[in-house]
């Protein structure tokens, strides 16, 4: 007799409605640390509150807590699909999600103490980090394992992807977080000097295109199609468009370190590198948006898809804009100016932020065998309000960025610099006050999307998600 | 000298995959293996619903 499988929806459900909580929180702080930028007065003298603690509060909670949960329960639940076999232990998704939520929370503690490595995006101390490889150990056991069981023959291009980002963020977090703990909470890095900084910026860059890139295409490859209702445009153009993506994310990073110690020629090998991951960027973006084609109507009907395909758009445009500035003639413009974090949020809250808010709306409803989210005109609501908050945001920093670059490098005829540095910071305030505005539209957004994804659970009731009619799609 | 050597035939070998690669996937071979992959996240809607009535479960 052939036992019939069902998947680990437990853990998928955890995983996301901690998505929806975690981007709570990490926007909250960064609407808190935006306003902290305007009116300094905001952190109050207190040390915990301070900038320089909430800041990685709000990137790792963002990146690792909100991200992550998206990634680790969309994959869990796209392996699962499309192997068409249950997870490979239980008990072990047990492990996985406790674990990372552990490390958040951890993270959550210690940073506003002040522990911290340095280490951009790795600021968490040794013992976190210990923490993080046995988690991700754990993860990538329990993704390849349901691979290996899997049912059909073939791995779906979305798996391809998540598993890159799983085995990279492995390399990634163990090689750049190598350290000589000499207390409890503090430890040194083992590198040393610009050879520090390298290694540094191969990691971040590459947590961009592994984690913040490879693992949302795992979520694009799976949701779009099966949002929209039709196969991806290209199957071939998806295994070209993951290869190529791969190979060359892998020596992008130098270009975080333009015109500093680093020898010159890796400079301009990041920067050549940067320019031509255009094409695999590209390439990606145009497989996920011409899914849509012959059926563009379903975007007027359907804002869950246009979620969708705005972050799309998002993509498309910032890994347009990053190969732009990896350029050395426009990064000696844009380098150390607010220019970069217009870049990094487009990125953030357009691609990442929105296909995530797609993904789950998309999510949620199926796994407590609803149709359909509690309400769909707060989902356009949601929408709007969310696109507004990120145009506003990348076009004040775009702004305060230029300035920024042009007053600094502006000289009189002798020589002499004709701005100070705090004459620029005062030129910015009003930009600091428009990101914020935008920065709060996002966040209202998102608990617009807390609210209507509580009703939605509230309203399937574990009797009726029994009595659920199977409806073949 | 054999370090130069080494770096150009490297490179050479990383394009000539990426061109295997592109040649590999767009082999009319891989059109029907593509087609069944492709059409994967449409085939388990059965599990998926047996899934979803297991929630008193877990």
């Amino acid at each position: 007799m052939v036992t019939e499988t069902t998947y680990n929806y437990r853990v998928v459900r955890q995983f996301a409605v901690m998505t929806i909580v975690w981007g709570v929180v990490s926007m909250l702080v960064g609407v808190i640390i935006a306003a902290q930028l305007a009116w300094p007065a905001l952190n109050f003298d207190l040390p915990w509150v301070h900038f320089g603690r909430l800041r990685p509060l709000h990137t790792n909670a963002a990146i690792f807590a909100f991200g992550g949960c998206a990634l680790f329960g969309t994959s869990l639940y796209v392996v699962q699909r499309t192997c068409q076999a249950r997870l490979l232990s239980d008990q072990l998704a047990g492990v996985v999600f406790w674990g990372w939520q552990a490390v958040i929370v951890l993270a959550a503690i210690t940073f506003p103490l002040g522990f911290n490595s340095s280490k951009e995006y790795a600021e968490l101390e040794w013992p976190i980090d210990v923490l993080i490889t046995v988690v991700w150990v754990s993860y990538a056991v329990l993704f390849f394992g349901t691979i290996m069981k899997r049912k059909v023959q073939h791995i779906y291009v979305a798996n391809w992807f998540y598993g890159a980002f799983i085995l990279t963020v492995a390399v990634l977090h163990l090689v750049n977080s190598a350290a000589i703990p000499v207390s409890f909470w503090k430890s040194y890095s083992v590198y040393a000097g610009t050879t520090d900084a390298m290694i540094q910026w191969w990691y971040a860059h590459n947590a961009v295109g592994f984690y913040l890139t490879a693992g949302f295409l795992g979520i694009m490859y799976y949701f779009v199609p099966k949002q929209a209702g039709r196969p991806i445009y290209s199957y071939r153009l998806s295994v070209v468009h993951f290869w190529a993506l791969i190979s060359i994310y892998m020596w992008a990073g130098p270009h975080h370190l333009h015109f500093t110690a680093l020898p010159d020629w890796i400079q301009s090998v990041g920067m050549v590198f940067s320019l031509i991951l255009l094409a695999p960027s590209w390439g990606g973006m145009i497989n996920g948006i011409m899914t849509l084609s012959g059926a563009w109507s379903k975007l007027r009907t359907d804002p869950v898809l246009r979620f969708m395909i705005v972050s799309l758009s998002f993509y498309g445009m910032s890994t347009f804009e990053g190969p732009m500035m990896s350029i050395k003639t426009v990064n000696a413009l844009s380098h150390y100016t607010d220019w970069t974090i217009g870049h990094v949020h487009s990125g953030a809250l357009g691609w990442v932020a929105l296909v995530s808010m797609g993904a789950m709306y998309s999510l949620i409803p199926n796994l407590y065998g609803l149709k359909d989210v509690y309400s769909k005109t707060l989902v356009e609501v949601h929408f709007w309000i969310a696109t507004i908050g990120i145009v506003l945001y990348i076009a004040s920093m775009w702004i305060a960025g230029v300035m920024q670059g042009l007053m600094w490098r502006a000289v009189n005829d002798d020589g002499t610099l004709t701005y100070s540095f705090i004459e620029s910071v005062e030129k910015t305030f009003p930009f600091y006050v428009i990101r914020l505005a935008g920065g709060l539209l996002f966040f209202i957004g998102m608990l617009i999307m807390a609210w209507n994804i509580w009703r939605t659970i509230a309203s399937a009731q574990p009797s009726q998600v029994q009595d659920a009619i199977p409806q073949s799609a | 000298m054999t370090l130069l050597l080494i770096r150009s035939a490297f490179t050479l070998f990383m394009f000539a995959s990426f061109l295997g690669i592109c040649w590999w996937a767009y082999n009319r071979k891989q059109k029907p293996r593509f087609d069944d992959a492709a059409n994967l996240p449409f085939a388990d809607e059965e599990a998926h619903h047996r899934s979803q009535q297991g929630r008193k479960k877990c």
